[in-house]
């Protein structure tokens, strides 16, 4: 079954063409890697499947119903759930609050929301440091925080834009791992610059270039596409 | 008077409304476009203005074109520089921050303004005109179907009147000049568009700021100079220059200098022809209200098209 | 936050008894003081609501107050409702006024928030003083010492009055140490410190933040309505732009976003304004240096600096 799907979802800025008439389907259960060079229009592309950015034309339609109209945060309430390319928690709040606060929409009852944040935090391994001040978490571990805040929405899709941007390399073995986990229980649309990353986890890779759908396939065909070599070497 | 002659007196009260206005608004345009922060101790830098013209008039003395053009020059000059030094001392020490500098004014509008009280007293005071020559205006009338000139009784302005709109008006384009044409005015430009670039390419940003701020409340201080011949000294009289400024500022779009300087025009000219007909309280809530629908409804301001 | 609770409900609680036990013991001028911060501090937490919890910086809360005012002032004066119904008629106009204006407002952010409510305020003080027919403009009117006994309570007697300044503080106090520890209350501080990431967890931030809007414009419009009632005055000063500035004054020196911080605030300017009107008519002056001192060296106030350096887990 289709989760999510595009169609002619298209992005003007004063004229200049961000994302232009991108077709796009995404199955239920996939690990979907969304792949292109820098100012490919991927982040504008996933911010419009959300919410946070209105199309110039085009639907987005998410388990079988059209959602181009409705705002992110009802978006969000049908099982979307989007973490930041830019670290983005409440720095000030602990990060057991973080947590409960993404718990809150689907959980009722305090007891509830303390198990759900629990459960979140020991599968991304953050369970030692639930009474911390989120800001004071080292830069690695606020990824992690993200993607805990992700889990406990309990979302159907789960938008991960860059999460390995800026970690170290066992940070990015350890996140693998954690994708893989993840994938048994949501779809993932990942946006990824990670080339390993890409390859180790995804089911399927879609690259955008100039805001177009360049190509589609398995990562060892999309490895192997001339086109998608050129259009990398070309802006190395 | 008939409605023709009385609407050419409202115009002409009017265009002095909107010159003075114009230099008002402009300062504070000028601070929220190059430093993206809200001046509300704008008009209190006005009120500021006019006192030291009573001042250095009355310290001066001699003949009033004497003391007069000695406030055009050190009232301005005072003030920029305690503008630009509550600028060094307060507003760079919170990073420009703009929620933290409005506060901040805020406070700064009560200082200035007691401080006001304190030393200069609750009373109005006026300062006499350098020169105030009547004008009479000629009126064209029909009588048995000849036109025939005549001069209405009360038709007429002054020659000071008319002096402050020319003076007004050169100020201003001496700004638009700098502003355009002078390397200051590169690096102001500059500094509006991208900070961190300007940084980065070696403009003293901090030195720009302290600059920009000092000259439009020397700007807001020159108007209140030129206008105080015509109403009086008084410490509370920052308040209506204030909500003006801000009414011209908005709509004309935030930061927007020709926008500013059209919209002053037009709520100069409107204001005196309105409170011929309203009376001034309830123009004062249709133009609160007038404002905060625009910012609600169409942020960039009625003539600007750039977003704020 | 368990250990927290308790320590908290003990501070709070203690507050409440001192300022009971104050009622006793305090000279008859102090007393009156106190009885009008009582009032006042209720007013900054109205305040606090909005501005500490959920990060909107309004500058027309002064427009809040005086509905409430005035709901209950005209309500006596020209339906002749007696004081419990003007009460509640002062709440209603609180609760309707800023609902309208929150739902204006709340389209804007930031400075030109600021400026939207500075504008409605304004809009609504010199309303004020165009129908002066009604209201009696800047002059304001009084409430007769007979209209001012509720439930056969004369609120005019300044004992009745210090306690039940004392019962609205207590319960504005209470609710928001209630309020704060709500999902709702969470969901403010949230959208305060990551509006666009509250958004992207699925929370209506527009909905929040308008029911912010409508209960801190509500709590000040309580505060209005009783401060009318108790000190028997109705007039326009109370809806001028000095009484907005007011209630940021106090809560910023208090401490934004601390339970407590507004009592502190309010106290401490309170007696400050008072000492410096003694000496000068310039007593605004106090203020503006206060304003600038607190914005420069203390943004998180008194309250703030307290959680920062001794109890962690001050609310």
């Amino acid at each position: 079954m289709t989760l999510l799907s595009t169609r002619g979802l298209t992005k003007r800025f004063d004229g200049l063409h961000a994302v232009e008439d991108v077709d796009f389907d995404l199955p239920e259960g996939q690990v979907r890697a969304l792949i292109g060079p820098n100012g490919a229009g991927k982040t504008t592309f996933v911010g419009m499947l959300c919410g946070r950015i209105t199309p110039s034309a085009g639907t987005v339609a998410f388990a079988g119903r059209d959602i181009s109209h409705l705002p992110a945060h009802r978006r969000i309430g049908l099982g979307m759930a989007y973490t930041f390319q830019i670290t983005s928690v409440f720095a000030r709040l602990s990060v057991a609050e973080n947590v409960a606060l993404a718990a809150r929409r689907k959980v009722r009852g305090a007891l509830g929301v303390r198990r759900m944040v629990a459960r979140s935090l020991a599968r991304v391994g953050l369970e030692g440091q639930s009474g911390q001040i989120a800001g004071t978490l080292s830069y690695g571990h606020q990824r992690l925080l993200e993607i805990a805040m992700g889990l406990a929405q309990r979302p159907r899709l789960l938008i991960l834009d860059e999460p390995t941007q800026g970690l170290s390399e066992a940070e990015i073995t350890g996140f693998k791992a954690l994708l893989r986990d993840l994938s048994a229980s949501a779809t993932i649309l990942l946006i990824e610059h990670n080339m390993s990353v890409v390859m180790e986890t995804a089911d399927r890779v879609t690259v955008l270039d100039f805001g177009r759908i360049l190509a589609e396939g398995s990562p060892a065909e999309i490895h192997a596409d001339r086109a998608v070599q050129a259009a990398y070497l070309g802006t190395a | 008077m008939e409605f023709g002659p009385h609407l050419v007196l409202a115009t002409l009260e009017g265009a002095v409304t909107a010159a003075v206005l114009a230099l008002t608004a402009v300062g504070l345009s000028l601070v929220f476009g190059v430093m993206r922060v809200v001046n509300v101790a704008h008009g209190e830098f006005f009120m500021l203005g006019a006192v030291l013209a009573w001042w250095v008039t009355s310290l001066i003395g001699g003949p009033p074109a004497l003391g007069f053009a000695a406030a055009l020059v050190v009232a301005p000059l005072l003030v920029g520089l305690l503008a630009a030094a509550a600028d060094m001392t307060v507003l760079k020490r919170i990073d420009y921050d703009p929620e933290r500098t409005i506060v901040a004014t805020i406070g700064l509008l009560y200082i200035l303004q007691q401080v006001t009280l304190m030393t200069y007293g609750a009373d109005a005071r006026p300062v006499e005109p350098p020169f105030n020559t009547r004008l009479a205006i000629p009126w064209v009338t029909f009588a048995e179907g000849r036109p025939q000139l005549i001069w209405p009784w009360g038709l007429g302005t002054t020659s000071y009147k008319l002096a402050v709109i020319g003076a007004a008006a050169a100020v201003l384009a001496g700004v638009w000049l700098v502003m355009t044409r002078s390397r200051i005015g590169l690096l102001m430009r500059a500094t509006q568009l991208d900070r961190d670039m300007a940084l980065a390419f070696g403009i003293p940003v901090e030195r720009i700021y302290a600059l920009v701020f000092g000259l439009g409340a020397a700007l807001a201080a020159l108007a209140a100079v030129l206008i105080v011949p015509i109403s009086q000294a008084h410490y509370l009289m920052g308040g209506d220059p204030l909500l003006l400024s801000f009414i011209v500022v908005i709509i004309g779009g935030l930061g927007s200098l020709p926008g500013t300087l059209v919209a002053a025009i037009l709520i100069g000219l409107s204001d005196g022809i309105i409170s011929v007909f309203f009376s001034p309280t309830l123009a004062k809530i249709l133009a609160t209200l007038l404002v905060a629908l625009v910012l609600v409804f169409r942020p960039q301001g009625l003539f600007g098209l750039r977003a704020a | 936050m368990s250990g927290g609770g308790a320590r908290s409900l003990a501070l709070h609680g203690g507050v409440l008894a001192l300022l009971l036990a104050l009622h006793f013991v305090l000279p008859a001028y102090h007393h009156g003081n106190l009885a009008r911060i009582m009032v006042l501090a209720s007013y900054a937490i109205g305040y606090n609501i909005l501005f500490g919890y959920t990060g909107l910086l309004s500058l027309g809360h002064a427009l809040f107050f005086a509905a409430g005012m005035y709901g209950m002032g005209l309500a006596m004066r020209h339906a002749g409702l007696g004081p419990g119904p003007a009460l509640a008629a002062g709440l209603a106009a609180g609760l309707a006024v800023s609902a309208a204006m929150g739902l204006l407002a709340l389209r804007t952010a930031g400075v030109a928030f600021m400026i939207v409510t500075l504008m409605f305020a304004q809009a609504g003080y010199l309303a004020l003083l165009y129908f002066g027919a009604w209201t009696r403009g800047d002059e304001g009117f009084v409430i007769q010492q007979a209209e001012r006994i509720l439930w056969g309570i004369d609120l005019s007697d300044p004992g009745n009055r210090y306690l039940a300044a004392l019962a609205l503080f207590a319960l504005c106090l209470l609710a928001t140490l209630w309020l704060v520890e709500r999902p709702f209350g969470k969901v403010l501080v949230a959208i305060r410190e990551n509006e666009e990431r509250a958004r992207m967890l699925g929370y209506n931030v527009f909905a929040y933040k308008l029911g912010a809007v409508i209960l801190s414009g509500t709590v000040s419009a309580a505060a209005g309505a009783a401060y009318g009632l108790l000190f028997g005055y109705v007039g326009a000063t109370f809806a001028s732009v000095q009484y907005s500035i007011f209630p940021l004054l106090w809560v910023l020196l208090g401490g934004a976003g601390t339970v407590l911080g507004p009592l502190i605030g309010t106290l401490f300017m309170f007696y400050l304004i008072d000492l410096s009107s003694g000496v000068t008519s310039a007593y605004m002056l106090v203020a503006g240096v206060v304003l600038v001192l607190v914005t420069l060296f203390a943004p998180q106030g008194l309250a703030g600096l307290l959680r920062a350096r001794l109890w962690r887990w001050l609310p």
